[in-house]
Formats: structure tokens, C-alpha cells, sequence
């Protein structure tokens, strides 16, 4: 039935297609919502105050404030705080796994780590408010361990399978030819790895970075029950910091729909997108630069 | 190729069944079960959760689902359209009651309990006193050493709630008459105060009474509770001593808000009915708050009147 099998062929490639096409409709869905909703934030509030103006107080006694700094540098703190506890960390055992750990332990191990990955934020947050921000008060003599320093631990740990896994399957995906030739030249195994497998996994590596930076600054709820959240433009690690993710986590409940409110959260939604799709850009960039400069 | 055929037929018939099924099964949960969804105040969820479990006891065809979320997102869902009753531990704003009307929706307010907000503290904290200005002034920031109070050379850390609480708003405008220190931590509920100020020495936080004060009247370890007065002239009151309730200033009025004028006999009737009797006030009592006064109970009655 040669007719029915070219049917079936056109049948199969349609619905390929519109699955595909569906996805991208969704996402552009996605962002019109958001920028129509959003963008009328602007008819009411001037953009310098909504960017530039370090006080976010809608419901405030006197006069609503409606600035965004504070709220941004939050999120900026605890995605940087998270990414230098989560990198090193990451790298250092993807490195280990591929490269050093014996078959048996790397099976053992890599599971494991992927299984953090399945710890839901919340349970996170939980550990994080009982157990951990007791604990950082404590180590360093602060009244309280609600802050940045806490909320960074806990987003690191929720980056780190990421990290680890993506980084681990780039480099044993690196052909053996690299470390044969590595060795043959008279290099030690960490000199191989420094020298010519890291530089050379480079790109898959800064993807893994970039995929955790992604989450680190869409997480909310680990974030939000640790964080403290304090409307005051955080200094130092331990102040606590109200990055936007929660910002919009607490305040959505309250609002009424179509009130400038209600506008003001999905504007800060939009600058959130913008923020990660910045960040995808760039991390797109890299991986192209990377793969050209190491063909094989 | 005749069996996809089969199977696509069987699919059908199954699907078509089953959604005639459906239908019939939800047609007759509709005429015999009364949904009631209510949702609002945290202060209020333990307390309306506990009456709900009494009145669907005697009343078995009641469904009552109660969630919390605070008060600010229990009247914001009212006026969505989305649940019958809200819970608030504040009175409803000129705002909200304008974004309400515009909707069509005019709301029902019923008095259903009292509540003795409470100011506490670490237990290892020596105050254990103050005036409703030195709270303010905490709370606005201008005071920021317990050693200015009296206490202890050490800086507050000020607990609060988040702006969707009622007790959140309610404190602001009743006490601090002003803006919160920004540097207030916001916690997500009652509990959580709770929590962060029996592990800080230097916390404050303020609480609903019902979280600070068990079935058999005794008060959670951990913590102090502050002795509130008006103003230095007037006698120090604890919200524990009962008899001193109408002097406490920081009692409040706990609130239900309807969606719409209640149908007598209807389920959302026959609850509230239930929650302002004799019956429904012991339970206010053994949930830790205390009960309506004669004035919030003429209050009621005088709008069950006009039902």
C-alpha cells in the first residue's frame, strides 16, 4: 500500500509540526501577556520611578512607592551568592566523577546528585528556616539567619545537580584522543585535565553555568521562605534581601485583577524575562564562539 | 488497520459513556452537597477551619473547604468572584469596597470573633512593658536599641507580617500610624513570627492571640508577651487577663465578609448562624480568641435583620 504509507508519512509530519509550532505560539503567548499587561504599569508610573527608585511599597501608609532597585539588587545578590557557592563546588565534582572516580563510584554517586535536582524548593526552604538559618545566626553572630547568606546556600544547592550534570556529561563526552595525547606528551593527570580537557569542555561548561544562573534567578519559594524579606536596599550578605521572584510569590494574592497593582507584577515579571532571556543570549553567544574555536 | 478502526470505536464509546456518567454523578453532587468556599486571614484560618469541622459534624452534607493567604488575598478573591466567604482580620478598605462595587459584588460584613493582637519578644528579653507610642516607634524604625525602651544594649530586629495580612495592615494603621521600617523582615504568617522571635533575642513580633495561647489557656514557651498601655498614664495590659479585655489597645475585631446579601436557610446562612451562637462562640474560645461582645452581637443581629 504504497499510497496509504505516503499518507501516513504527510500525516506524521503535520503533527510533528504543529507541535513544534505549537510550542513557539505558546511562548509567544507568553510574552505578549505579559508586555500588554505589564507595559500599562507605565501609563500610571513613570519608568525612572519603577527602575530607578529604591522603595517598593504599594500598600503603604502614606503614598505608594513603586521602585524596583532594591527588589533587583536582591535577586542580582542572592544569583551571584549562589553561583560562587554552586561553581567551584560543581566543577570540582564533575571533574572528579569523569575523570578520577572508578566506574562503581561514579554510578553510585551521579544518581545521587541528580536525585537533589528532585528535592522540591519547598522542602528546601523548610530545612533552610529551621535548621539552617538557626545554624548561619549562631556561626557568625547575627540575630537572625534570615538573609542573603542563607537563601544563596540554598539556591546553590538547588543549582548545583545542574551544574554537575551538564558539566560531567561534556567531559566525558570529550574524545579520548585528548587525554591519550595529553599523557603521550609526558602530562600528569592534573595537567591534562587543566590544560587540555577543561579548556576544551569550556563551552558545555559555561552552558551548565548559564542553565543554573537561569534558575537561580526564577527560583521563589526556597528563596522567599529564607530570605527575609525586607523592603530596605540590602548591603552586605547578611541583610535580608526580597529578590522579585518573591516579591510577585507574596503580593499576587492580594491583588485585585486589571488594578495598577496587579499591572505593577507582571511588569516586574517582564523585567524578569527580559533578565533571563539576556542571559540565555549571552550564554548562546559563548557556546557558538566555543564550538567554533574547538572543532573536532 | 481494521483493528485501529476497532480500537478508535471502543475509545469512543468508552469516553461517551463515561462522560454521560459524569455528568449524571456531578448533576446529583450538586443537589445534595452545600459548597461553601471561604478563604482569607491566617489569623482567622485555625478558627474557621475548627468551626467548619463542627458544622459539617452535624451537618453532613456541608462541604466547607477554608484556606488562608491572608486577608488582603481572601477580600481580592471575594471581589474576583472567586469564594463565598473571606475571612479578615481587618476591615474591608475604601478601595477594595469601590473595585467591589464596580464588579457588582456589595459585601456582607458579619463580626464572628475577637482577637487580643499580641506584641511578644525572646524570653530572655527583660522588657515586658511598653506603650502603644514606643511600639510605634519601633516599628517605624525610629527606636532601633533595646536600650532605649529600657532593655538590654542591643538593635531590635523587627518581625512583621507580609502585606497581604490583615494583621499586617491593621497594625499599621491602628499602632504605628505611619510607614514600616523597611528594614522589617517579612514573615509568612503567624507561626513564622513565632518562630523567628523564639530564636532571636532581639525580636519583636506581634501574633494573633490564638497562636500564643493553647486550649487550656496556658501560653507557647519561648516567648514574652508584652504588657501593652495606651499611653504612660494608663495601666499596662496583658492580653491574658481577661478581665482587662475592653482596656487592651490593641483588640480588634475579626471579620467575615459575603460575596452577596445570604438567602435564608441557605448553607452560607446556616453557617454563619452557626458560628455567631453559643455553640459556635465556645468554639472561638477553645481556639484561643475570645468571643463577639454584646455590642459586635447587636451589630450582627441588627444586619441579619434586614435578611
Amino acid at each position: 500500500m504504497p499510497n496509504y504509507r505516503n499518507i501516513k508519512e504527510k500525516l506524521i509530519e503535520l503533527l510533528l509540526s504543529t507541535a513544534s509550532i505549537t510550542a513557539l505560539l505558546i511562548l509567544i503567548g507568553i510574552f505578549v501577556f505579559l508586555f500588554i499587561t505589564g507595559i500599562r504599569t507605565f501609563t500610571e508610573i513613570s519608568p525612572t520611578e519603577f527602575f530607578l527608585g529604591n522603595e517598593w511599597n504599594p500598600t503603604a501608609y502614606g503614598e505608594p512607592k513603586w521602585g524596583i532597585l532594591s527588589l533587583v539588587i536582591g535577586t542580582i545578590i542572592v544569583t551571584f551568592g549562589s553561583l560562587v557557592i554552586a561553581i567551584p563546588l560543581g566543577i570540582a565534582s564533575a571533574v572528579y566523577l569523569s575523570e578520577i572516580a572508578k566506574p562503581k563510584i561514579r554510578e553510585t554517586i551521579k544518581p545521587v546528585i541528580e536525585m537533589i535536582a528532585g528535592i522540591p524548593s519547598v522542602v528546601l526552604g523548610l530545612i533552610g528556616i529551621l535548621f539552617l538559618s538557626p545554624l548561619i545566626a549562631k556561626i557568625f553572630g547575627l540575630s537572625s539567619g534570615l538573609n542573603a547568606f542563607t537563601s544563596s546556600i540554598i539556591v546553590g544547592v538547588m543549582v548545583l545537580p545542574t551544574i554537575i550534570s551538564i558539566s560531567e556529561d561534556v567531559l566525558t563526552s570529550l574524545p579520548n584522543e585528548f587525554r591519550e595525547s595529553s599523557l603521550a606528551l609526558g602530562a600528569t593527570k592534573w595537567q591534562m585535565i587543566r590544560m587540555t580537557l577543561l579548556p576544551a569542555a569550556l563551552s558545555g561548561i559555561v552552558a551548565a553555568i548559564m542553565l543554573g544562573l537561569g534558575r537561580a534567578v526564577g527560583e521563589t519559594m526556597g528563596v522567599l521562605m529564607v530570605a527575609g524579606n525586607s523592603r530596605a536596599m540590602p548591603i552586605s550578605f547578611f541583610d535580608p534581601i526580597r529578590p522579585m521572584t518573591a516579591n510577585i510569590a507574596i503580593e499576587i494574592k492580594e491583588v485585585v485583577k486589571g488594578s495598577l497593582h496587579y499591572e505593577a507584577l507582571f511588569a516586574i515579571g517582564l523585567v524578569l524575562f527580559v533578565m533571563t532571556f539576556v542571559v540565555n543570549f549571552i550564554s548562546d553567544i559563548i557556546i557558538e564562539k566555543q564550538v567554533r574555536k574547538y572543532k573536532w | 488497520m481494521r483493528y485501529i478502526y476497532l480500537i478508535a470505536v471502543l475509545f469512543l464509546v468508552v469516553v461517551s459513556v463515561g462522560c454521560i456518567n459524569q455528568s449524571r454523578i456531578t448533576g446529583e453532587v450538586i443537589k445534595n452537597i452545600e459548597d461553601i468556599e471561604i478563604k482569607g486571614s491566617d489569623t482567622l484560618l485555625q478558627l474557621v477551619s475548627n468551626s467548619a469541622e463542627a458544622y459539617s459534624e452535624v451537618n453532613p452534607t456541608a462541604r466547607i473547604s477554608v484556606t488562608g493567604g491572608g486577608s488582603g488575598g481572601g477580600i481580592a478573591a471575594l471581589i474576583n468572584g472567586e469564594i463565598d466567604i473571606a475571612d479578615a482580620s481587618r476591615p474591608i478598605k475604601e478601595k477594595e469596597l469601590k473595585q467591589a462595587e464596580e464588579r457588582g459584588i456589595k459585601p456582607w460584613e458579619f463580626i464572628i470573633a475577637r482577637d487580643m493582637l499580641s506584641v511578644t519578644v525572646n524570653e530572655n528579653n527583660p522588657i515586658s512593658k511598653l506603650t502603644v507610642e514606643q511600639v510605634s516607634s519601633i516599628y517605624k524604625g525610629e527606636i532601633t536599641n533595646w536600650k532605649e525602651v529600657g532593655g538590654k544594649d542591643q538593635k531590635i530586629t523587627l518581625y512583621g507580617r507580609q502585606s497581604t495580612s490583615g494583621t499586617y495592615v491593621f497594625f499599621m494603621e491602628e499602632i504605628v500610624k505611619g510607614d514600616y521600617s523597611a528594614k522589617m523582615r517579612n514573615m509568612e504568617g503567624n507561626q513564622a513570627i513565632l518562630d523567628a522571635v523564639k530564636q532571636d533575642q532581639t525580636g519583636i513580633g506581634y501574633v494573633g492571640i490564638g497562636y500564643i495561647v493553647d486550649e487550656k489557656g496556658n501560653h507557647v514557651s519561648g516567648i514574652k508577651i508584652i504588657k501593652i498601655a495606651k499611653d504612660e498614664d494608663s495601666v499596662y495590659v496583658s492580653p491574658l487577663e481577661e478581665s482587662k479585655h475592653s482596656e487592651y489597645p490593641l483588640s480588634r475585631p475579626l471579620f467575615q465578609y459575603l460575596a452577596k446579601k445570604p438567602v435564608k436557610d441557605s448553607p452560607i446562612y446556616n453557617f454563619l448562624i452557626f458560628e455567631l451562637s453559643n455553640e459556635g462562640q465556645q468554639i472561638v474560645k477553645k481556639s484561643g480568641f475570645v468571643p463577639i461582645t454584646a455590642d459586635d452581637m447587636k451589630y450582627n443581629e441588627e444586619l441579619l435583620d434586614k435578611i
